[in-house]
């Protein structure tokens, strides 16, 4: 993410590490740290997750209420998705306008639910082209030790699984839970040298040269990618970490989202 | 992505008449800016690109100044008039995701090291967009920076995949783009196979996606040879 500071001999150390097939918290390549979700731990958000990938934490809160369509979607609910980098999380993390690693952060998240279709926007329509629901998607980073992508995007589908439409507040009826259709899970890879291991830390994300995120629906299909990093990634890697990743993200879902 | 139906393809033919594994008609211009360094101005399809590059030079503010290498800056923009629905002036949140990823794309290529406390700055200008704006930035910027004599690895040639009625289909126009299941925008450095973007959105399956990046591999080869052309042309006395 942000330019951070990490010493020189920290990162040949961990790149020393991945060379010999280790890393510096024992796990495996494809190892994920600890994780765990906490929902409802908002009560006036429709619906939220506490996300915490081992020293990663982030809150995930829901919004919802009605709005106007946009003017080509008239029958369709609107999802914003925005990322707030908070300056607790870390000492390189400002206060100000989201820079570009919030809007990318944000986007990728947002790319996530929407193009997987876990939510029907067609259902979220109140009355056509004069009310439908605005679903905000939004992401606290609360502490960040690495790979914020995963734990938003796992946030994100969390928080909405455990969020109701808000129809008495509006006169529109009881509340009932907001329809979601897929589960997307996004895995992110980070390239150490000649290597790819899955969920960075903090240390070893700032060791890496280029990352690549995959989003994957519970079919096995792919909603969404994206490539982060100056750094060039060959085609076979490419396959190699969208297969890693479709199945890291099939046990995550079944464990944490199912 | 919309549920609207459109038939995409009949015939092995798209709405314009091409081919599945087909570009659009690509035009460059090498050379075209009187004050920058490099420059360059390329039509692709409906899209009309103009990228120019400054530097390598002097970096305002100092404190960004890397004392081993050049940093390489890059401002993706679109005109206000060149959408069907006037555009707000100014960076928006795509625009912002646009410029790193673009700048991400290019930096790999470029030798830094060559100048160390320098700044190479690229700036992409789209005057009129259909669809691929971002791989016909990338792929003028590439060009602008050869015209700048900025030390290079290779260029830099972008084009976009996708599925469009259950095909995968190279470079997607706007139909295609709007209604079509999935986009896919790759980046490459051709010489040595190696991708340096790569974004996707929509529903494709795995297999698919191999199909789209080989498809994108053919796409970016043929950009590139037209890359070179350009620049040959404009540089053989």
């Amino acid at each position: 993410m942000s330019e951070d500071i990490i010493s020189e001999i920290k990162k040949d150390y961990i790149c020393a590490l991945v060379e010999k097939g280790e890393r510096e918290d024992g796990r495996a390549f494809d190892q994920y740290r600890d994780i765990s979700i906490e929902n409802g731990v908002v009560n006036k958000a429709e619906g939220s997750a506490y996300v915490k990938i081992g020293g990663t934490k982030v809150l995930v809160g829901i919004k919802i209420q009605p709005g106007e369509p946009f003017p080509d979607t008239q029958d369709k609910g609107v999802i914003i998705t925005n990322v707030e980098l908070s300056p607790l999380a870390s000492p390189t993390f400002e206060d100000g306008a989201p820079r570009e690693d919030a809007i990318e952060l944000a986007r990728v998240v947002d790319r996530g639910i929407r193009e997987s279709g876990a939510l029907e926007l067609s259902k979220l329509c109140i009355e056509e082209g004069v009310k439908v629901w605005m679903v905000f998607i939004d992401v606290q980073v609360i502490d960040y030790d690495g790979n914020l992508i995963d734990a938003a995007s796992l946030g994100a589908i969390s928080a909405l699984l455990d969020a109701k439409l808000p129809n008495e507040r509006y006169e529109l009826g009881k509340d009932v839970p907001v329809l979601v259709s897929d589960l997307p899970v996004a895995v992110t890879a980070v390239k150490i040298g000649e290597k790819f291991i899955l969920d960075p830390n903090l240390d070893e994300e700032q060791a890496a040269s280029t990352k690549l995120t995959v989003i994957s629906n519970k079919d096995g299909g792919l909603a969404g990618m994206q490539k982060s990093g100056a750094d060039t990634l060959s085609p076979d890697e490419i396959y190699h970490i969208v297969e890693m990743a479709c199945k890291t993200a099939k046990d995550m879902r079944k464990k944490f989202l199912e | 992505m919309s549920d609207k139906t459109i038939e995409f393809i009949e015939k092995g033919r798209r709405l314009d008449g091409r081919k599945l594994d087909e570009l659009r008609p690509i035009k460059i211009e090498v050379g075209v800016l009187k004050r920058a360094n490099g420059s360059c101005y390329m039509e692709s399809g409906g899209n009309k690109v103009m990228a120019a590059v400054y530097g390598p030079r002097e970096v305002h503010p100092r404190r960004m100044e890397d004392a081993t290498k050049a940093i390489v800056r890059c401002r993706y923009n679109m005109a206000s008039f060149s959408v069907e629905d006037r555009k707000r002036p100014g960076p928006d949140r795509r625009s912002v995701e646009i410029s790193k990823v673009s700048r991400e794309a290019i930096e790999p290529i470029i030798i830094k090291e060559h100048f160390p406390r320098s700044a190479i700055d690229i700036f992409i200008e789209i005057l009129q967009a259909d669809a691929g704006t971002r791989t016909a930035g990338i792929n003028a910027a590439s060009v602008a920076l050869a015209d700048a004599g900025i030390p290079m690895r290779g260029l830099v040639s972008a084009c976009a995949t996708g599925k469009v009625g259950g095909h995968i289909v190279l470079d997607l126009m706007k139909e295609e783009d709007n209604y079509g299941e999935a986009d896919v925008p790759i980046a490459m450095d051709v010489q040595n196979d190696k991708v340096t973007l790569l974004q996707m959105d929509g529903r494709l399956t795995q297999d698919e996606f191999k199909q789209a990046l080989e498809l994108a591999r053919k796409g970016c080869k043929e950009i590139y040879e037209m890359q070179r052309q350009a620049l040959i042309a404009k540089y053989t006395v």
